[in-house]
């Protein structure tokens, strides 16, 4: 029935069996929905934050998508500006799950504030002190340019495309996107490190500070480069399930293992640096304000040393060690557990630097605060991702977005 | 009162709390809720989410019968001066809806521009910042028994302690109609203090020589919450107890409690 709309050259399966996963996704992603006005309505105490807890599952998720979403601006740093042609096979597909990751950031931030009308205070009212108001004006400006990364795809589908103006001017944008991959390698610099800068400028909190260069704490950098190492894994990782869905190869292995290998060595540099900040911070900036390393790990019914493992040996060394590998890169099996743990590991870090450093208490008389979230906030958390596989799915099925798929799969 | 009356213009409110006289009946809570119309709710067991711009914290010694010992620690916004004015919470709010001010010393909070992204929360480790998570309502008929003089707070937005801001506005008004150029120390004072029963809390300018304030913090035991963290804050706390200063800052084992200076 839709068949004038699928790209050419290319195999999709029928309406009716494409309709129904959608369907089901879409229920989830209504769930969702129903959740979101029930916040915003009823407002924040649908939630299961409290004062102790002022940031919670929808700050880590914004932390998380947005480090993850990291995908889009590097492979179009490496793309356009270093000159990595083999990666405009891939390229699409990260502009998409960053446009969505972005996307998503920006609509849990809307839920995630208690005035939502009073939203745009952010930029008209701008504390030029705040590393949320970088955030804010940084974020919003990136997502306008993965917006005008996305459009170019959108025209490509084959009845757009017919239209001779939106031929020429997906071509013509095509033709200028290197401006815009440097446009958003630039605001992505800022904002992956203001983001790293909301805990670290935190000087009441010695679990979250960290000393710096000029007004930028070292998280500010850690969270840029954690952003550009890691991103690309989940890239790569959706990529994968993709493929695993249609059952299709998409991707041709070379394309894989170059941008797998360029984000095994970002992720090795960066966990060396990682573990010199950790020490830093463990053995000198700390103990200066009366904590030692055990304090924050100890004494509550969660947060242990595991999670350091966890995020810097099992998330961090690990996927870095097999991504450098020629070996580790070359196995389908080996690096997809590499990029599911780089995942992780990336997440957890934003985790910590969210959820444990609302944790931690601070006072000697106070008392470690724990916390789940109410099942509002995991539907609304739950929403984008269902919104991304819907436009994941729309997306793969009328646009052109894996330019190898046609050569890897031969119609018959 | 700077233009107006010629005066240098700046003063550094602040507090000291002696600690060997709260007997945390807990009237200074009463009093600022109170005063500040602070909403409340019908079922308040979840502390977390209560509002309380002044609290009252319970401290032991941890020690058994007959060594054990109770302090009880009046906690209000320590009003941080930070370095330069920068205090934790004002410097990371992207809206400036919370103020340092320079002239009084006092961080203030912009109700109407605060949108509720509760950054000041994470950032301040006092806990001294509260969102307000549901809607103001108060009991039937108790609306008429509220402060004229302080506005109440919508849901969705972040408030504390002012330390009364709304009386250093009066007192400054009266003295400028009265044609004095200072206000008196006894003009402009918080409602905490007014309300404690054993006198433990003392208001006024931390730099003015004639305020009780400006000697009392120099007292032997005296010490601020935190003190390593370079909040700054502007209220002090008095203890002849040991273990209770230390209990105003994390030492590691090898290290005793500093001096205040």
């Amino acid at each position: 029935m839709d068949s004038a709309l699928i790209p050419n050259g290319v195999r999709r399966c029928s309406l009716g069996k494409f309709l129904v996963p959608l369907a089901v996704v879409g229920a989830v992603l209504l769930w969702g929905v129903y959740a979101m006005l029930l916040c915003w309505f009823k407002g924040l105490n649908q939630t299961n934050m409290n004062d102790n807890y002022g940031f919670a599952l929808w700050i880590w998720a914004d932390l998380a998508v947005i480090a993850l979403g990291g995908g889009a601006f590097f492979t179009g740093f490496l793309k356009y500006l270093i000159g990595k042609d083999e990666l405009k096979h891939i390229i699409n597909y990260a502009v998409l799950i960053g446009f969505i990751c972005y996307s998503s950031a920006l609509l849990i931030l809307a839920i995630d504030i208690g005035q939502p009308l009073r939203g745009w205070f952010i930029f008209w009212h701008a504390n030029v002190h705040s590393m949320l108001t970088e955030v804010a004006f940084c974020l919003s400006c990136y997502f306008m340019v993965l917006t005008i990364e996305y459009i170019p795809l959108i025209l490509e589908n084959r009845q757009i495309d017919k239209v001779p103006f939106f031929h020429h001017l997906s071509h013509n944008m095509h033709g200028t996107m290197a401006v815009f991959a440097a446009t958003g390698a630039f605001l992505s610099f800022f904002h992956q490190g203001s983001l790293g800068g909301v805990a670290g400028v935190l000087f009441g909190r010695p679990f979250a500070y960290r000393e710096g260069l000029f007004i930028w704490p070292w998280t500010f950098f850690l969270f840029t480069w954690s952003a550009a190492a890691y991103g690309p894994c989940f890239t790569l990782l959706v990529t994968r399930i993709t493929e695993a869905v249609t059952g299709k190869k998409l991707v041709k292995d070379n394309v894989v293992e170059l941008l797998a290998k360029i984000s095994g060595w970002m992720m090795t540099t960066y966990i060396i640096a990682k573990i010199i900040d950790t020490l830093y911070w463990a053995n000198v900036t700390a103990p200066s304000k009366g904590f030692n390393l055990i304090d924050f790990y100890s004494n509550n019914g969660f947060y242990g040393i595991w999670i350091l493992v966890m995020e810097i040996i099992l998330g961090g060394i690990v996927p870095a060690a097999i991504l450098i590998t020629d070996k580790g890169r070359k196995s389908p099996v080996v690096r997809t557990v590499a990029f599911v743990l780089a995942v992780i590991g990336v997440s957890v870090n934003r985790w910590v630097m969210v959820l444990q450093v609302m944790a931690v208490p601070v006072m000697p008389f106070d008392q470690w605060a724990l916390y789940y979230p109410s099942w509002q906030e995991v539907a609304t958390t739950i929403l984008p991702v269902a919104y991304g596989i819907i436009l994941i799915m729309i997306s793969y099925r009328y646009l052109p977005i894996f330019p190898q798929e046609a050569e890897l799969n031969p119609a018959e | 009162m700077k233009q107006e009356h010629g005066g240098n213009g700046t003063r550094k409110y602040g507090m000291v709390i002696d600690l060997d006289l709260c007997t945390g009946c807990g009237s200074c809570m009463v009093a600022c809720m109170a005063e500040n119309n602070v909403p409340f709710r019908e079922d308040e067991t979840d502390k977390l989410k209560s509002i309380t711009w002044m609290r009252v914290y319970k401290l032991t010694n941890g020690k058994p019968y007959p060594e054990t010992d109770i302090c009880y620690l009046p906690r209000p916004c320590q009003h941080c001066e930070g370095s330069h004015g920068h205090s934790p919470c004002v410097s990371v709010c992207p809206a400036t809806a919370t103020d340092y001010d320079s002239q009084t010393g006092i961080v203030s909070q912009i109700y109407t521009r605060c949108f509720g992204c509760r950054y000041c929360m994470a950032a301040c480790p006092y806990h001294a910042r509260y969102f307000n998570w549901y809607d103001p309502i108060w009991p039937e008929g108790m609306e008429k028994y509220l402060n004229p003089n302080v506005s109440p707070r919508m849901r969705g937005v972040v408030e504390k302690c002012s330390f009364c801001f709304h009386r250093y506005q009066a007192a400054k008004d009266k003295a400028y109609l009265d044609g004095q150029k200072e206000i008196e120390e006894d003009a402009y004072q918080t409602a905490c203090t007014q309300a404690c029963p054993a006198g433990a809390i003392t208001f006024g300018d931390l730099d003015n020589p004639d305020h009780a304030v400006h000697k009392l913090k120099k007292q032997p035991g005296a010490f601020r919450l935190l003190e390593r963290l370079g909040t700054n804050t502007k209220v002090y706390y008095v203890s002849s107890r040991e273990w209770v200063r230390r209990a105003g800052d994390n030492y590691l084992k090898t290290e005793g409690p500093k001096k205040v200076v």
